[in-house]
């Protein structure tokens, strides 16, 4: 399955053009307004833009342009799900309907309906939950639901926008992981303003800044080293992979400690660790009896990023103040000790 | 939106019950006329519908005749009248289209002098200007394919209907019994009736939007219309004068281009 | 939680969210209001003349306005549904020019006189109305036939149920549509299962004000239909009629109307609340 987009929504300046591969998921990236809605309302099939080429699998879904023959597949018939920030469960139907709403659209039996749901249902570990009316479960549960339901349409290509925006913190580890496990080879395009979204649930990401796109590549790479500056601004992510033993991420010959975000990682397998440079404080010498996770480093590069200051070292960075700055009379090629709270660090096995 | 429904529901109920906007009684209106008199005197005249065209002529005459004087009506139906000024209505003179209604006046020892009959109306056969169903007597209204409207048996004029019939020994088989001799005209009027049953003087009244047709049996019952004073009256002396005018020769020729008879 | 729309379901009164309090002076103008609305209610119980009550509104013309009453406004109801709901969903789902223009014009009826309405009826629909030539060569004979108050009804009661459910489509919102389209449902499939269940308590008191619009109308039904015991004298026309006779029926059936009319309310409020 390939989804090439390419759009121009002149009402709302949005111009914007991806493409999505086989078994791939696509994190929109981007501020407030800044078109990434825009564009899966034009996937979806909602908006007609002004200019457009949105191709699923060979199948035109979306033609627009001066000169050219219009295309316009109505929603219901472009196989494309959409996945909102609220669940939008139908309050009238039962989990279990909700579920089944796809297949019995379609034309599918009671039976075949049945299993489906049953199916996905167990899938997101929602299937006791069958019988309950969406008013009487939790607003993670129902998300949890409207995932199962989706995937229940069987769609060739998956939309999801902000799916954990509106949830409580409390629950989205467990959903985010759920989600990593469906859309592992599912086709699918993810809009978010969360870096730790993209970085754990997208194979690339789009930055939208504007309504055109600001840079675009595989999402680590973007994450770590954003060239735009919303990624630079949300992003800029420190990110260390490495393998898990006894309760740590081994970095080389270091351990990290962090948070873990949803399931253990397996014993000796591999780990990454996600920290933001705000959570990352700068030391000439390394502190003494800090239970903080401690790396030592060498500066490469200092940048100013608005009040901030970005002190880059290899991978690593970390924001500090000017007068820090000044203070520790850091320069390119200054030995320092990097520390960051274990609480900070994000863990999750990949 | 509970709150909304409940109070459109209650609107609807309001104009359903109170049949808001409806106004298909005989009344003619309200009080006519100019509302104020300043400095002179007033009389309030409580009139049958029927008499609408001829009494406003009548009250512009007194006018005249009365210098500094306003003569106000009030038409609807005369047992709506009644009820009116049983009611306590400010009315100085009361003309009925029908002896009962005067009786319910006169029972309550309301009237101030004592009724006179003014003038009489018989019943004719109101058709459209073209006359479709080829209708050309009393009998004909007895064939169930004629689209027949008449007055409800419960109003004077369908009282008078039910009578006439029963004289002329037929069975009238009505389409629509209507509450009032303007509702009837109203049908015919519009082409819905081939022929309806009405005062002679609503024919006349109607003008060339529907064409009478007079039948002999039409003598078995007259309307009498009689006319009194009310005792409440603050100006029994004006009323009486108003009284006079329409027992007199001038009044009585007024009446009788109006199409009513006699007394 | 997830779902915004309204639910209907009563909550204890002690989880209610606090609320600011209403200026004291309020009171007074709002009982005036009640008891303007409530105190002719009470000028009809004690009019009636409870010795013969039964009698009067057992008379075989009371009942048969009653039962016509019920009959031609069950049927104006539904004939409120039929075409009621698909204009309330073009409305409010819809956009095309005009159509401020055209919401105006369908919702005529709830401010003009039902007088006027009768009248425009007769000159539609009427022997010699715009269509009446045709419907005459069909051999259908509207003036003075029960389906006459039946189209006078639907034509007054027609505009409550529209915008009743036209509101409770906007307040519903398109984001369940858009989510079952999405799920591949087709857009018969998106109105039957998601658009009608979830308004359906718009529906059921749109239906509810229509029936009750229907019950109480008059002046389209008198000018329109003619007034015949049996076929075409609803209980407003009988009550109208019976002033003229006898005030004690009148205002018996009065009763019995506004009887009939606060049950319809009380019932439908019941279903909405178990909704």
């Amino acid at each position: 399955m390939t989804f090439e987009f390419s759009a121009h929504v002149a009402p709302r300046d949005v111009d914007v053009s991806f493409t999505v591969g086989p078994g791939e998921t696509v994190a929109l990236l981007g501020p407030n307004g800044a078109g990434k809605s825009t564009v899966l309302a034009v996937a979806a099939g909602l908006l007609r833009p002004d200019r457009a080429d949105v191709v699923l699998d060979g199948r035109p879904l979306t033609v627009a342009g001066e000169g050219r023959r219009r295309v316009q597949v109505p929603p219901h018939d472009r196989q494309v799900a959409l996945l909102a920030q609220q669940p939008l469960l139908f309050p009238h139907l039962t989990v279990r309907d909700n579920v089944e709403f796809a297949p019995r659209s379609r034309g599918a039996s009671r039976a075949e309906a049945a299993a489906v749901a049953r199916h996905w249902l167990d899938e997101v570990s929602a299937g006791e939950l069958a019988d309950r009316r969406p008013s009487q479960i939790s607003g993670g549960q129902a998300q949890r639901v409207a995932i199962a339901r989706a995937l229940a349409a069987d769609p060739r290509l998956l939309l999801l926008d902000e799916p954990m925006a509106a949830l409580d913190v409390a629950v989205t580890p467990a959903l985010r992981q759920t989600l990593r496990r469906v859309l592992a080879d599912r086709s699918a395009v993810l809009v978010t303003h969360d870096a730790l979204d993209a970085l754990l649930l997208a194979d690339t990401v789009v930055v939208i800044e504007d309504g055109r796109m600001a840079e675009q590549g595989p999402t680590a790479e973007v994450l770590s080293r954003p060239r735009s500056a919303f990624a630079a601004q949300i992003a800029g992510l420190n990110i260390l992979t490495g393998t898990w033993r006894t309760g740590s991420l081994t970095v080389g010959d270091r351990a990290v400690h962090g948070m873990v975000d949803g399931a253990r990682p397996t014993e000796g397998g591999a780990a990454t660790a996600v920290f933001s440079p705000s959570a990352v404080s700068v030391y000439r010498e390394p502190p003494s009896g800090s239970p903080r996770n401690l790396l030592p480093a060498r500066i490469t590069e200092i940048e100013p990023q608005g009040d901030r200051i970005r002190v880059r070292a290899g991978a690593l960075s970390a924001d500090v103040t000017p007068q820090a700055v000044a203070e520790l009379d850091l320069t390119p090629g200054t030995e320092v000790t990097l520390s960051v709270k274990a609480t900070e660090v994000t863990i999750y096995g990949t | 939106m509970k709150r909304r429904f409940t109070t459109i529901a209650v609107i609807a109920l309001a104009c359903g019950t109170a049949a808001c906007g409806a106004d298909t009684s005989d009344a003619g209106g309200g009080p006519s006329g100019s509302s104020t008199a300043s400095g002179g005197s007033k009389i309030t005249v409580y009139a049958a519908a029927s008499l609408k065209s001829t009494f406003e002529h009548l009250g512009q005459s007194f006018e005249k005749a009365h210098d500094g004087t306003t003569v106000e009506f009030n038409f609807a139906g005369s047992s709506d009248l009644v009820s009116q000024i049983k009611g306590g209505a400010p009315a100085d003179v009361f003309a009925s289209a029908d002896e009962k209604n005067m009786t319910k006046l006169t029972a309550d020892k309301l009237h101030g002098s004592d009724p006179k009959v003014f003038a009489t109306n018989t019943l004719e056969i109101a058709t459209p200007p073209d006359n479709p169903a080829g209708v050309t007597s009393l009998k004909d209204l007895a064939d169930k394919d004629i689209t027949l409207v008449v007055c409800a048996p419960e109003v004077p004029c369908g009282a008078a209907t039910g009578k006439v019939a029963k004289a002329a020994g037929i069975t009238l088989s009505p389409d629509s019994e209507e509450q009032s001799v303007t509702d009837v005209l109203g049908k015919v009027k519009s082409g819905e009736a081939d022929a309806g049953l009405v005062y002679v003087t609503d024919v006349i009244g109607a003008g060339d939007a529907v064409k009478g047709i007079e039948f002999p049996e039409s003598t078995a019952v007259t309307n009498r219309y009689p006319i009194a004073t009310v005792a409440v009256s603050r100006n029994a002396a004006l009323g009486q004068q108003f009284v006079d005018l329409v027992l007199s020769d001038e009044g009585q020729k007024v009446l009788a281009d109006a199409g009513f008879g006699r007394p | 939680m997830g779902s915004t729309v309204p639910r209907i379901s009563r909550r204890p009164s002690h989880l209610d969210p606090p609320r600011v309090g209403v200026p004291r002076w309020i009171f007074l103008p709002a009982l005036a209001g009640a008891a303007f609305v409530l105190l002719p209610l009470v000028g009809i119980l004690s009019r009636v003349e409870w010795g013969n009550f039964a009698e009067l509104i057992t008379s075989d013309a009371s009942r048969q306005a009653l039962l016509l009453s019920l009959k031609t406004s069950s049927l104006s109801t539904l004939a409120c549904i039929v075409l009621g709901v698909p204009m309330a969903v073009v409305l409010a789902r819809t956009r095309f020019p005009g159509q401020g223009l055209l919401r105006s014009l369908v919702l005529l009826p709830l401010v003009l006189p039902p007088v006027v309405g009768g009248i425009a009826l007769l000159y539609t629909f009427g022997r010699r109305g715009l269509l009446g030539h045709t419907l005459d060569v069909l051999g259908l004979q509207i003036a003075f036939s029960t389906a006459a108050v039946v189209m006078a009804q639907t034509f007054v009661a027609l505009p409550f149920l529209v915008v009743s459910l036209e509101g409770a489509l906007r307040t519903a919102g398109r984001q369940y549509e858009v989510v079952a389209a999405s799920l591949g449902a087709r857009p018969t499939t998106v109105f039957r299962r998601v658009t009608i269940p979830l308004v359906l308590p718009g529906l059921l008191s749109g239906a509810v004000l229509s029936f009750a619009r229907s019950l109480g109308e008059f002046g389209a039904t008198i000018t329109f239909a003619g007034s015949l015991q049996g076929t075409t004298r609803t209980l407003p026309l009988e009550i109208y009629l019976q002033r003229e006779v006898n005030a004690d029926a009148a205002v018996a059936l009065s009763l019995v109307l506004v009887v009939v009319a606060v049950l319809v309310i009380g019932l439908a409020r019941q279903g909405r609340t178990s909704l």
